[in-house]
């Protein structure tokens, strides 16, 4: 790469060689098409010029077989380049599940983010060289989205909805993080740097809880939230519970009222508690009070992160 | 009448009053007012460009705030998007040429055609009215919740100067679908049809069927600003992805709503300026309908990581692939109808080659957008910036001067002067690209676009981009000067100055107020380059009017 003047970014991620040869198969496919026909016009252009007013060149219908080859060459090409997007594309989005999973909240104009061990972060994040790492994205407004170029990777950060993405760094150093989606006055200062540790040194970097701040790790946080708002009031899995029982929740099969069934992902969970009329569960009273605005996203995470681990 | 008479009226010169250009039901003099409206338009969105092309040369702030700049962005997007390139090719050259084209003394519904640019003109002067009372700073996207909730700006008043123009480009496409089934001379059949007909006849019907969408769905963002009812806002329980469907479903097909029409200009000149029929007829003309169709299932492709399911995305990327190749094939045919040709390189030509080249460009870095792994990392970049202009600009802007150069005799009944033509056509063609080429690069080492400081390292690149477009608009300028001049003091157009095909160079220039001085019957194909017919002007048939 030419250090100079760089037209390919960092590569920092195993997806981001992989990426990049699909670029340079697209390029090539282009580059030979372009110079096929801008050839061909120059050529024609010299070759057939008017030298004549009156020249009344021969009329040409069309070729059949012509039009099959310029049809069918162009087919294949195609379909080799979504072919090999669409794999790629879900290997970029597939995370391992033994990916580290860490929180992340968009919020105008700042990247919030949560590590396992408890430790929090604004606009840099820490992350271990060699180790897939997951990351659950929502906002707390408006739509953001985590661009990290030299993963070659970005995900949009939606209101009242998780989604994910996952990298692997396979180098060292400190990259940029961009809000990628326009989300009002500040966009272009919604970014930070994802800085890629060894894996020893993530480690101890992670384990340097502030006790100040008394940071809990989400797990501890989202069952000490379960307690203090008031859940296990109605959730408590004894009997006569107001509510279901939470545990065994998660990906489970959920009746509900109107005879629909539906998954309880995060996203159900998370509206389960802001919106809790929008779905009943069959055999339930539609009494629980909604949390909307009582709990910030991080908080919804942290409670979800909780409900998750039991089983 | 007598001979002479019919010789020195035209539309133009009918009537001089205002009054009769403000209740004109003529096609053509609408076709003016549009062609006046939309660059004044094209004006306003080219200043904004500049002032944050100029911005951006530096990577931090420089002379506007980010509000400033947000603001500017959005301004040239609605602009150029909604009141310059949507109506241009057909409003203006399509309003004027479709019904000569045809044959026909006027289109279907002459009223309906006036209201529209009434209509239009006021969904201008709306979203005109959101520029100057504050400006809107969403993106010409307008995307949810920011639009509907958090934006601080002139939202309502942009969004119902586009829902109200909507209804224009609606009242246009109809008349143009009506027009052309019920108005064909006699012996002018389906595949006698001019491409450029065709191409109209297909945008058309993306208009019809996807303005009504757009126009609904700008009306809940201001629907919901304004009563809170949650449609898009999840805070209301709304759902903002929906809000990107929607738009999209309407937004993708309106890029053919603006390439198509430029592909029609461009047949129109090539065919012209090499004297031939244009290679392969039927399936270009069929190509363009494929695309209006197809282009209605692809809108996925900007939500790859928009949490949308993968599955959905695959559909929509394979989807997208499959557009690109009516696309392909009219190039590849454009390019053979070169060969064997007489090949004259005058203003319009240049122009319609230097499309296929942008095009052909701006629809290949198309097919890194299709390919997802690619566009996941490109999306919302400067690659998708350059991707667009190459299309938008590259292609149906290059297609709209050409064509305007093109007929620029036959609406203005003057000649605009050929070698001036030719240098700007060369300066616009180099300004485009050294504006446009770099944002690839640019974008691929991952510049996001709607970016008003940056990091130091993309500077090199933008300032490249800023000096492109310095190229660019001394271009248009140098363009509007010599055309002013050719407007007062031109030479005087014959009827067929280009020695062209087709029915609109059989009329003398400007037509008359009826468009033809017989009603004309139609003997051969589009394109009959080797009828000796087709060569006849009136400047060498002095006193000779009918064919
Ligand atoms: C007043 C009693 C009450 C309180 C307090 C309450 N809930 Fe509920 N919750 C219910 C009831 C009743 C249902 C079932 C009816 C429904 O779906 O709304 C339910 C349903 C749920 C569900 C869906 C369960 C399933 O099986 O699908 C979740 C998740 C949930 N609550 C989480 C919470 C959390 C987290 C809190 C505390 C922040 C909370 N609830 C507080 C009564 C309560
Ligand atoms: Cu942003
Ligand atoms: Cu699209």
């Amino acid at each position: 790469m030419n250090e100079r003047f760089p037209v390919i970014p960092d590569q920092a991620s195993a997806l981001a060689r992989d990426v990049d040869m699909l670029y340079l198969f697209l390029i090539g496919v282009s580059a030979f098409f372009l110079i096929l026909i801008g050839a061909l016009i120059i050529w024609f252009v010299f070759r057939f010029r008017r030298t004549s007013d009156t020249d009344r060149p021969a009329e040409i219908h069309g070729h059949t077989k012509l039009e099959i080859v310029w049809t069918v060459i162009p087919l294949v090409l195609v379909l080799i380049m979504f072919v090999w997007g669409a794999v790629l594309f879900f290997k970029q989005f597939r995370p391992p599940a033994d990916a580290m999973e860490i929180l992340v909240t968009g919020k105008q104009w700042m990247w919030k983010m949560q590590h396992p061990s408890g430790r929090w972060e604004i606009n840099e994040l820490h992350v271990p060289v060699g180790r897939p790492v997951k990351l659950t994205l929502t906002s707390e407004d408006v739509i953001h989205s985590f661009y990290v170029p030299a993963f070659r990777t970005k995900m949009d950060a939606v209101p009242g909805r998780y989604t994910t993405v996952w990298f692997e760094p396979t180098r060292t150093g400190s990259y940029h993080l961009f809000c990628a989606e326009y989300c009002g006055a500040e966009h272009s200062l919604m970014k930070g740097w994802i800085h890629v540790l060894p894996a020893e040194e993530y480690d101890d970097w992670a384990a340097r809880i502030d006790p100040d701040l008394a940071e809990l790790t989400p797990l501890e946080a989202g069952e000490r939230l379960f307690t203090e708002m008031g859940c296990m009031a109605c959730h408590n899995p004894a009997s006569g519970a107001l509510g279901p029982n939470v545990v065994g929740l998660y990906m489970s099969e959920v009746r509900l009222d109107d005879g629909r069934t539906v998954i309880a992902d995060e996203d159900y969970i998370r509206q389960s508690i802001v919106e809790p009329m929008a779905k009943i569960v069959e055999g339930y009273q539609p009494i629980m009070p909604t949390y909307r605005g009582q709990l910030d996203e991080s908080q919804l995470m942290q409670i979800i992160t909780y409900i998750k681990s039991l089983e | 009448m007598s001979e002479n008479a019919a010789k020195t009226e035209n539309y133009l010169n009918v009537k001089h009053t205002v009054a009769s250009w403000l209740f004109t039901v003529d096609h053509k003099r609408i076709g003016v007012m549009y062609l006046a409206t939309i660059l004044l338009f094209f004006f306003l969105g080219g200043v904004a460009a500049v002032l944050f092309r100029i911005e951006l040369m530096t990577p931090t702030e420089m002379f506007m705030a980010s509000e400033t700049y947000n603001r500017l962005f959005t301004m040239h997007g609605i602009t150029m998007i909604f009141f310059f390139l949507i109506p241009s090719i057909p409003a203006v050259l399509g309003n004027f040429l479709l019904p000569i084209m045809l044959g026909a003394r006027d289109l279907a519904f002459p009223r309906l055609n006036l209201a529209s640019w009434y209509v239009f003109t006021f969904g201008g002067l709306l979203g005109l009215g959101a520029i100057i009372f504050g400006g809107v700073d969403t993106g010409w996207t307008f995307y949810t919740p920011y639009s509907s909730t958090y934006a601080n700006s002139n939202v309502i008043l942009a969004a119902l100067g586009i829902f109200v123009s909507g209804f224009a480009s609606i009242m246009t496409g109809l008349n143009f679908i009506v027009t052309i089934h019920k108005m064909r001379a006699p012996g002018l059949t389906w595949f006698r049809l001019p491409l450029f007909v065709w191409a109209h006849y297909a945008t058309s019907i993306i208009i019809v069927l996807g303005t009504p969408v757009i126009a609904i769905t700008i009306l809940l963002v201001a629907v919901e600003r304004i009563f809170s009812v949650g449609i898009f806002d999840p805070a209301l329980g709304g759902d903002p992805v929906l809000f990107q469907h929607l738009f999209w479903f309407y937004s993708h097909p309106a890029v053919y709503i603006m390439i198509l029409p430029g592909m029609g200009v461009v047949s129109e000149i090539i065919a012209c300026f090499s004297r031939k029929r244009i290679f392969g007829y039927h399936i270009v003309a069929m190509s363009s309908l494929a695309i209006a169709i197809l282009g209605f299932f692809v809108w996925g492709h900007h939500m790859f990581v928009s949490s949308q399911s993968m599955y959905a995305g695959m559909i929509f990327s394979i989807l997208s692939f499959l557009v690109a190749i009516p696309s392909a094939i009219k190039v590849f045919n454009w390019v053979a109808t070169l060969y064997g040709g007489s090949i004259k390189l005058d203003t319009p030509m240049l122009y319609a080659l230097g499309f296929i080249g942008l095009f052909t460009i701006g629809g290949l870095t198309g097919l890194f957008l299709a390919t997802m792994a690619v566009n996941v990392h490109v999306h919302d970049t400067y690659f998708i910036v350059a991707h667009f202009h190459y299309v938008m600009v590259g292609g149906m802007v290059m297609a709209f001067f050409g064509g305007l150069h093109f007929w620029w005799p036959k609406i203005t009944g003057k000649l605009f002067p050929e070698m001036l033509g030719r240098i700007t056509a060369i300066i616009i063609f180099i300004g485009f690209n050294l504006t446009f080429f770099p944002q690839f690069i640019v974008g691929y080492l991952g510049m996001p676009r709607r970016y008003h400081v940056y990091p130091e390292e993309f500077q090199l690149l933008h300032v490249m981009s800023t000096g492109g477009a310095a190229v660019l608009a001394l271009g248009y300028m140098l363009m509007g000067v010599y055309l002013l001049y050719s407007l007062i003091l031109g030479p005087k157009a014959s009827s067929n100055p280009w020695k062209a095909a087709g029915l609109e160079w059989t009329t003398p220039s400007p037509p008359p107020t009826e468009n033809f001085l017989e009603p004309p019957v139609v003997k051969h194909e589009a394109y009959a380059y080797t009828e000796e017919d087709t060569y006849r002007d009136d400047a060498e048939t002095k006193g000779d009017t009918h064919g």
